[in-house]
Order: structure tokens, then C-alpha cells, then sequence
């Protein structure tokens, strides 16, 4: 045969585009992330910003109207608002990260084992999510945080329960979507056994989309967690949570509604800001 | 001297449809069997069967003096390595070169540590990609750059057998051509067994020492190369020969052709 140079390689030397310039052209990336961080950079830093604490009543300064002192007002007990909602801000959002740390990780694995194992494993996996998600999510939730008592140690017990299901079949059906490709049986091929192919192999390629899901997940758990303050079977007062101050406020809604809206606006907020910074996260891996 | 490959009785059903019907085949030390066939005729799944991503419901495989069964030691798996069709999903995308590389040679122990990093700079010469691809990802690659570093993965462990399932049928033509040229190469240097599948007769009398025609499942002729090419035994490879597209010796002429093989 003769020499022929048309495949010949791409030169190497070609700008590639570096991650900070990626994030930078990911507008909804950008956005959502420093909504999040300024939540999360007032919440780390509130001892400093507020002069109060967020159980410290002063019965003489009740249901006050914003002002230069209390840039919320004060609530019946004549607690800053401010301060509450950002102490809040703290105990919603460890919650709502730690409660999804287990489930991530289980349903991420489950959904790899039974997408790419299928067969019985996939039967039983899948038996069981669509057993738990016949039930509608909230009863489950309420009948599990009943039985387990009120508190954090009951919302983790319930997303524990629950919380993996989603994960679980978002990748499943990927990783049955990834195991019908090339480099799944370039690995097979070399003998890689199993859980090699599926740590090494699929989890890199079934992460990025299950990172878009949890934050999508986590809008829903801030929700939960926050109606279940409300309806009193979350967090116990005198820890300040926004489902507790919404609820607290309720009796005041004709003379001082913002004791209700504020703690409402704040999982507004906090729900744009996860959902911008998982819409721009997917984005980002598009683009690649 | 034993054959590198034998395949007795070999059959493949899913569900009603019998993929594979009662095959038998050799491939000889040291040479290419080319496989031709229509599509759907089990090329495919022999080729998968061989490379033990599907089990045989029948029959028994083996390697040189060493029977293949369903569930093969770390070696066995070693020496049938596989070039799949389509070089976009052939490679993992989340790895880059350098990990595609270093895995097959870490696992299978062919180098140390400290010489992976030499051994894989090796395998990209050997296929005519620069070293500085190591830390790229195959999304940066052409097509026909990335089929050469699935093939340096694959001549990486250092396999007995070499298995090319129409490597170059996605590619187009220009880029086909070095492909193949690489396969040549590396065949005399390397002096592989190797079974190379396409549809591409061209391709095959390219490459081949012996061809094998499918049909339905089944093995209908085992030739030499010139045999095959001048006088075939069957029908049907007759029909194959003859439906070769053939290239016109003069534009202006517009009617007359010459074969294209």
C-alpha cells in the first residue's frame, strides 16, 4: 500500500478552553451560584453581621415594622427577623445537604447495579421504586417523621427511605442506555471485572446528570423539610426553621404578614438558586 | 501446528432466531480471516462471541490449546482484544488517552508502574498519534484518530488474537484508507491473528489472507484469499463478488466500467 498522510493527526497545539472561562459563559451557572453564595456567606457569617440571637426575646419590642435596628422587624417575641431567617437559613440548609448525602449515594449506585447487571437485579430494584413511589411522597413523609418522632433525626430517617428513588431511576435508565456502548464492552473485553467497569467506567459519565437531578432534588427536600416545620413534625422550636416561622406567623397575617412572606420568600429564593445553578450545570457538561 | 482459533458447532438464539447456526471455523497462526457477509447474517455476534461478550448456547471455543469458556481468567480475557465499529462510542469519554491506556496495561500487570507512562507514549507512536494526546479526550480526536488509539488500546495487552469488527465502515474513505494501512503495518510488524470483519470486499482483499462468508448464521465458505476472489465455491459469494460497485474507467464514456477488486 502506499503512504497516505490524510488522517494525519490534529495538531495538539490548540487553545483549549479552561474551566473558569466555560463557568463564565454559563450565565444561569454564574447566577444561581452567587445567589447561593451570598445565602450560604450570610449564613456562615451571621454571628458577625447581627448583633442578636435568634432566640434572644425582648417582649418590649414585639412585631415591629423594619427599620435601621431590625432590618425585618421583629416577630411576636420580639425576636430580630433577620437573624431568625438566616439562623434558619443554616438549619434548613444542613438538612437539606446532609439528608441527600445517603440517598444520593444509594440510589447513584443502585441505578448503576441494576442498568447495568439488568435481569433479576434490575427486576427488584425496580419492583421497589415503583412499590415506594405508588405511595404518594408527603404520606409517606408524614407517617415516617410520626413514627420516628419529630426533629432532624426524623427527616433523615424519612429521605432515607425515600429520597433514593429518583436517583435510582435516573440512572438506572442511563446506565442501561451506557451499557449498550463500545467503550462498555472495550472494557468487558479486557476482562475488567463488574464493579470496576461500573465505578470507573460508568460513574463518571451517569454523575454529571445525577448532580443535575440533586439539585432539582434538593429544592424538593428544602420544601418538604420546611412543610414539615410548618405542620410541626420537622424541626422543634425553639430552633429557628423557616416551616416553624412561617407557621408562627401565620396569627399575625393581617397586622404583620412579612413574618410569614419572609421565611417564603427565602425558599423562593433558595429554590431559584438551585434550580439556576442546576439548569447551568447542565449547561456546562452539554457543552463539552 | 495448531490453529490460534477454533470454533466448533457454535451456535447463538435470541429468543426464536437463531443468530449463529452450528458454526465451525479456524483462524490460522499469524494470519487475517476476513468475514464477509450481509448485514444481519451474524458477523457481529461471532465476532462477540470470540471476544466473550455473549455466551455460545452451543458449541466450544478455543484459543490455541486452551478451551474459552463462559467465565475467562484475567489471560484468557487478555488474549482476544476488540476494534469495534464505530469509533465515536468506542472509547470512554470521561477518560482521557492516558487512561485509556494505562488501564488495560496496569490491569493486565504488562508494565510496571513506572513505565506506563513510557509504554503508552510507545502505542501512541506506533499508530501515528502524537505523545501530547495523552492528556486530551477523545471528543478532541477525528474519527479516524480515535479508531487508531482504540486499536493502540487494543494492541496495548498484547493479545494473542485480534479481532476488527468493520473498523473502518465509519469512516470515510480517505480516513479508511490509513486505517487500513495502519492494520497492515502493525500485521507485518506484529505478525497478529487477526479477524477482520467488513462488508467492504475491497477492504477485505486489502487485508486478508483467508476469507469466510456468512449467511443467515452460518459459515457457507472457508477460502484462500486468491481463491475466493477468482473462483468462489458458492453461489452466493459469486452474487457478493458480482455486486461489487465498479468505478468507470473514463468519465466520458459514462458506460464503461472496470471491477472495482
Amino acid at each position: 500500500m502506499n503512504s497516505i498522510q490524510i488522517d494525519s493527526p490534529r495538531p495538539m497545539g490548540g487553545r483549549k478552553i479552561s474551566v473558569a472561562s466555560r463557568v463564565w459563559n454559563t450565565p444561569s451557572l454564574l447566577v444561581g451560584g452567587l445567589m447561593f453564595a451570598v445565602l450560604i456567606g450570610l449564613a456562615v457569617f451571621i454571628p458577625f453581621i447581627s448583633p442578636y440571637q435568634p432566640s434572644e426575646q425582648n417582649l418590649s419590642a414585639f412585631l415591629q415594622h423594619p427599620s435601621a435596628e431590625h432590618w425585618l422587624g421583629t416577630d411576636q417575641l420580639g425576636r430580630d427577623l433577620f437573624t431568625r431567617l438566616i439562623y434558619a437559613a443554616r438549619t434548613d440548609l444542613k438538612i437539606m445537604v446532609l439528608a441527600e448525602i445517603i440517598p444520593f449515594c444509594t440510589g447513584v449506585f443502585l441505578g448503576m447495579l441494576a442498568g447495568y447487571y439488568g435481569k433479576w437485579l434490575n427486576t427488584l430494584i425496580s419492583l421497589l421504586t415503583d412499590t415506594l413511589i405508588a405511595f404518594p411522597f408527603y404520606l409517606i413523609v408524614i407517617i415516617v417523621a410520626f413514627a420516628s418522632g419529630a426533629g432532624e433525626r426524623g427527616i433523615y430517617i424519612t429521605f432515607m427511605l425515600v429520597g433514593w428513588i429518583v436517583f435510582a431511576r435516573v440512572v438506572k435508565g442511563l446506565s442501561a442506555s451506557f451499557r449498550e456502548q463500545e467503550w462498555v464492552a472495550s472494557a468487558q473485553t479486557l476482562g475488567l471485572p463488574g464493579v470496576r467497569i461500573i465505578l470507573r467506567h460508568l460513574l463518571p459519565n451517569v454523575l454529571p446528570q445525577a448532580i443535575v437531578v440533586l439539585m432539582t432534588d434538593m429544592i424538593g427536600l428544602l420544601v418538604a423539610i420546611v412543610t414539615l416545620g410548618y405542620l410541626g413534625i420537622g424541626i422543634t422550636p425553639p430552633t429557628p426553621d423557616w416551616g416553624t416561622m412561617i407557621a408562627d406567623g401565620r396569627s399575625f397575617i393581617t397586622t404583620a404578614w412579612w413574618l410569614s412572606a419572609v421565611p417564603g420568600l427565602a425558599v423562593v429564593y433558595t429554590g431559584i438558586a438551585l434550580s439556576l445553578v442546576g439548569d447551568g450545570l447542565a449547561d456546562l457538561w452539554r457543552k463539552k | 501446528m495448531e490453529p490460534a482459533l477454533q470454533l466448533k458447532n457454535i451456535t447463538v438464539q435470541y429468543g426464536g432466531f437463531t443468530a449463529l447456526d452450528h458454526v465451525d471455523l479456524n483462524i490460522e497462526r499469524h494470519t487475517t480471516l476476513g468475514l464477509v457477509g450481509e448485514s444481519g447474517s451474524g458477523k457481529s455476534t461471532l465476532a462477540r462471541v470470540i471476544a466473550g461478550l455473549i455466551a455460545p448456547d452451543e458449541g466450544e471455543i478455543g484459543l490455541g490449546s486452551q478451551p474459552l469458556k463462559k467465565k475467562r481468567s484475567r489471560e484468557q480475557h487478555k488474549n482476544v482484544q476488540m476494534i469495534f465499529q464505530n469509533p465515536d462510542a468506542s472509547l470512554n469519554p470521561k477518560h482521557s488517552i492516558r487512561q485509556i491506556l494505562s488501564e488495560a496495561l496496569l490491569f493486565h500487570r504488562i508494565v510496571e508502574r513506572r513505565q506506563v507512562e513510557q509504554r503508552c507514549k510507545e502505542l501512541l507512536e506506533r499508530v501515528h498519534i502524537e505523545e501530547g494526546a495523552l492528556d486530551r479526550y477523545p471528543y478532541e480526536f477525528s474519527g479516524g484518530q480515535r479508531q487508531r488509539i482504540a486499536i493502540a488500546r487494543a494492541l496495548s495487552v498484547e493479545p494473542s488474537l485480534l479481532i476488527a469488527d468493520e473498523p473502518t465502515s465509519a469512516l470515510d474513505v480517505s480516513v479508511q484508507r490509513s486505517v487500513l494501512e495502519l492494520f497492515h503495518t502493525l500485521k507485518e510488524e506484529l505478525n497478529l491473528t487477526m479477524l477482520f470483519i467488513s462488508h467492504d470486499l475491497g477492504v477485505i482483499h486489502a487485508i486478508s489472507d483467508n476469507v469466510a462468508v456468512m449467511r443467515q448464521g452460518r459459515v457457507i465458505e472457508v477460502n484462500s484469499k486468491s481463491k475466493f476472489f477468482v473462483r468462489p465455491e458458492t453461489d452466493y459469494s459469486r452474487e457478493l463478488l458480482s455486486a461489487v460497485p465498479r468505478i468507470p474507467t473514463s468519465s466520458r464514456s459514462g458506460g464503461s466500467y472496470e471491477q472495482r477488486i
